[in-house]
């Protein structure tokens, strides 16, 4: 055997061993898993939650295969329904994170560099405490007897509005969404504005852009690929999130999130709970490929 | 020269105000915007309009630095400076990192203020007026192409800026890009470019919507010695075929020798001296100038007599010798005795003693390059010149080796003296 081919046998021993483990691990705790809920999907419920047996002696219980879940989410419009309505809280949850996330992206990455990192290092501080806690946090300060709700309340008491409710609502489960998940939009922006070469920017007004025009036609373009990642890292937990809609959002909404839940440890039906599972992947899976194909016109790296 | 143009506003600027266009060498034509000259002139501006390609826009700008100084803290950058670039001049400023050269250009693009001082384009202050608003496009060091737009959008981005109408937009935007020989590349990436491709973009970028002033921030630094040297050619070629004034900021001498008309150079916040490129290596006026440009032997002298065709030094290490007049030297003056190692002839025969100034040493060491030989030799006094031979004598690499004897002597009207 030749050095260069012992040489590229080594390299592709290394190779393996640095991929191996999070291939097999990933093996065992994603695909594995998602053909079991995809098999889960075609079963019977059991009696007491469960699967029902494949095959039993007796004719009487359910058993083997069937598409009774899928005919079951499509019979109804109102599992349509919570998931275009989970679509839209998602949609909402990444703009308005976008839209606080922008301008605190570009003042951190245009701070001297000795205070960004403190500024990033503040951004991700609330990770240091428990995710329960700080959604908690949350019903306490938008509780009917806390002074935020008070004020709100007064305030709409003297133009003549009736009170409102600001837990237990729509308003709460959005506030509890964009506070978790503003982070994940701006580590991804910050990251990507920080690299921007400030040149570019002088060299546009140089040439003839105005303050506007310089971040429309310059920083704007050049920031689409922070953009699309922060918000598939908004987008897409924010969809299957089922925590601060149970806390924060009360009995009467209900996102995907919740209803998958409420299959597996509420009514006990698994089957259903796949079907519901899968049906929420194929969506994300959509989405991302269409996000994919408009963000990967860019030439640019 | 033309008057400057009566606007009423003070801010604003046109980008093309009056143009002067070249019909043959000493005839020009006149075409302003609605000033007394342009009237005179209008009724040929059609017919001179279709000579532009052939002799190119020239557009007025005159360009006045009136004690501009520019300080960060205690660090005086820029100190008290007065220039003025001519109109359609090929104007350096040089000197080594530090000395203000790249501030007084960001203050003429407009990126920073002077603290005190004047800064006027025809007469007009430009220190009101902010960057985008002025009529000086820059070529920046390490171009600064937008990576997210193409070529053709790239250069096409000022006349945006400027909202010129698309149909002008379009057939300025195919003249510059045929002007720049990148008409295939249109459609191209910056990063799909090479070095000598993106540095004709950066040139086009400044250039299409005609300023009255382009300023190029070392735009040769990135380039490899070859493609430097064919991007020298290309920027005259180019300047003299627009006819846009020019303002280059180099610490490379040889670049600033073969591009410019005028040269500054520069240390310390100073110009201390504004010449043409010729004139600055022949003629430099202080020791620091005659040290930036070129190679120069430089050995201590004295004055010991001043007659009006020549002065007598006393140099250490060669003795006493005949140099050229320089003005205001007095007998006792201390400085330096400089002249230029090809100015030094190297030699073993007689044609070298004949020479007024001549003398014999050891060839200490060599640097062999190709065209020419660099030769260090130390002199029997002690000093030490560097001679510089062509390796012009046919299959003969090198004349001399390590150790020879030779003579060596210059004329009498080469070498300089210095002042302290």
């Amino acid at each position: 055997m030749s050095d260069e081919r012992k040489l590229s046998r080594a390299v592709r021993i290394t190779k393996w061993l640095v991929s191996g483990p999070p291939f097999v691990y990933l093996l065992l705790f994603f695909v594995a898993p998602s053909i079991i809920m995809v098999l889960a999907s075609f079963r019977y419920p059991g009696e007491f939650g469960g699967l029902a047996p494949l095959a039993t002696g007796d004719p009487a219980t359910l058993q083997g295969l069937t598409l009774e879940t899928y005919q079951f989410f499509f019979s109804d419009v109102i599992y349509g329904y919570v998931f275009f309505k989970s679509f839209l809280v998602a949609l909402a949850t990444t703009l308005i994170c976008l839209l606080l996330a922008y301008p605190l992206s570009l003042l951190i990455a245009r701070s001297p560099k000795k205070s960004r990192d403190l500024m990033v290092l503040l951004v991700i501080l609330p990770f240091a405490s428990n995710f329960l806690i700080r959604v908690y946090a949350w019903m306490i300060i938008l509780g009917p007897q806390a002074a935020f709700s008070q004020a709100v309340n007064g305030l709409l008491a003297a133009l003549g509005v009736a009170p409102v409710h600001l837990l237990f609502s729509p308003f709460a489960v959005l506030v509890g969404m964009v506070y978790v998940h503003l982070p994940f939009m701006v580590l991804p922006l910050y990251t990507n504005l920080e690299k921007h070469d400030p040149a570019l920017l002088d060299a546009a007004q140089d040439l003839g852009a105005n303050a506007w025009q310089r971040f429309w036609r310059v920083t704007f373009p050049l920031s689409l690929p922070g953009i699309f990642s922060g918000s598939a890292l908004v987008f897409i937990p924010v969809l299957g999130m089922f925590a601060i809609p149970d806390i924060l959002g009360g009995t009467g909404d209900m996102l995907i999130g919740n209803l998958i839940k409420e299959q597996f440890l509420g009514t006990r039906d698994w089957p259903f709970g796949s079907t519901l599972s899968i049906m929420l992947t194929i969506a994300v899976l959509l989405i991302v490929w269409v996000a994919a194909r408009l963000g990967g016109r860019r030439h640019y790296a | 020269m033309l008057a400057p143009k009566s606007k009423n506003n003070a801010n604003s600027f046109d980008y093309v105000d009056i143009i002067k266009v070249r019909v043959s060498r000493d005839l020009w034509f006149e075409i302003g915007n609605g000033s007394e000259e342009g009237r005179h002139t209008r009724g040929a501006a059609d017919a001179v309009i279709s000579l532009r390609t052939i002799t190119g826009w020239i557009i007025m700008a005159r360009l006045e630095l009136r004690n501009v100084t520019r300080r960060f803290g205690d660090f005086v950058a820029v100190d008290d400076v007065t220039l003025t670039i001519e109109s359609g001049e090929f104007f350096t400023l040089l000197g080594p990192s530090g000395c203000g050269k790249t501030t007084i250009l960001r203050m003429i693009a407009g990126f920073d203020l002077p603290d005190a001082g004047q800064i006027l384009l025809d007469g007009q202050d430009l220190v009101d007026t902010p960057a985008e608003k002025r009529p000086v496009h820059t070529v920046f060091q390490n171009y600064a192409l937008f990576p997210h737009l193409t070529v053709a959008q790239n250069i096409a981005f000022p006349l945006k800026m400027a909202r010129r109408p698309e149909a002008e937009m379009r057939s300025m935007l195919g003249e510059m890009l045929e002007q720049v020989h990148l008409s295939d590349k249109a459609n191209a990436y910056p990063h799909e470019l090479s070095g000598g491709q993106k540095q004709r973009v950066a040139l086009a970028r400044g250039l299409v919507n005609r300023p009255r002033l382009l300023l190029l921030d070392e735009p040769l630094g990135a380039l490899d010695a070859k493609l430097r040297e064919e991007m020298q050619v290309d920027l005259i070629d180019l300047q003299r075929d627009v006819g846009i004034t020019f303002v280059f900021v180099t610490h490379a001498q040889v670049e600033a020798l073969a591009l410019s008309h005028r040269i500054a150079v520069m240390n310390e916040g100073r110009v201390v001296q504004l010449d043409e490129p010729a004139r600055l290596y022949s003629a430099p006026r202080t020791r620091f100038v005659a040290d930036f440009i070129g190679n120069i032997n430089q050995l201590q002298a004295q004055v010991v007599e001043v007659a009006h065709s020549h002065v007598h030094l006393l140099v250490a290490g060669l003795g006493e010798i005949i140099a050229p007049p320089s003005a205001g030297v007095a007998v006792g003056d201390q400085g330096v005795y400089a002249i230029r190692p090809e100015q030094v002839r190297i030699g073993v025969q007689d044609e070298v003693s004949e020479l007024k100034n001549h003398f014999t040493g050891v060839v200490r060491s060599l640097l062999y390059e190709g065209d020419v030989t660099v030769y260090k030799v130390a002199l029997a006094d002690g000093a030490m010149i560097e001679a510089l031979l062509p390796n012009s004598a046919s299959g003969r690499a090198q004349l001399f080796e390590a150790g020879d004897a030779v003579k060596l002597g210059w004329r009498h009207d080469a070498g300089m003296f210095l002042r302290e």
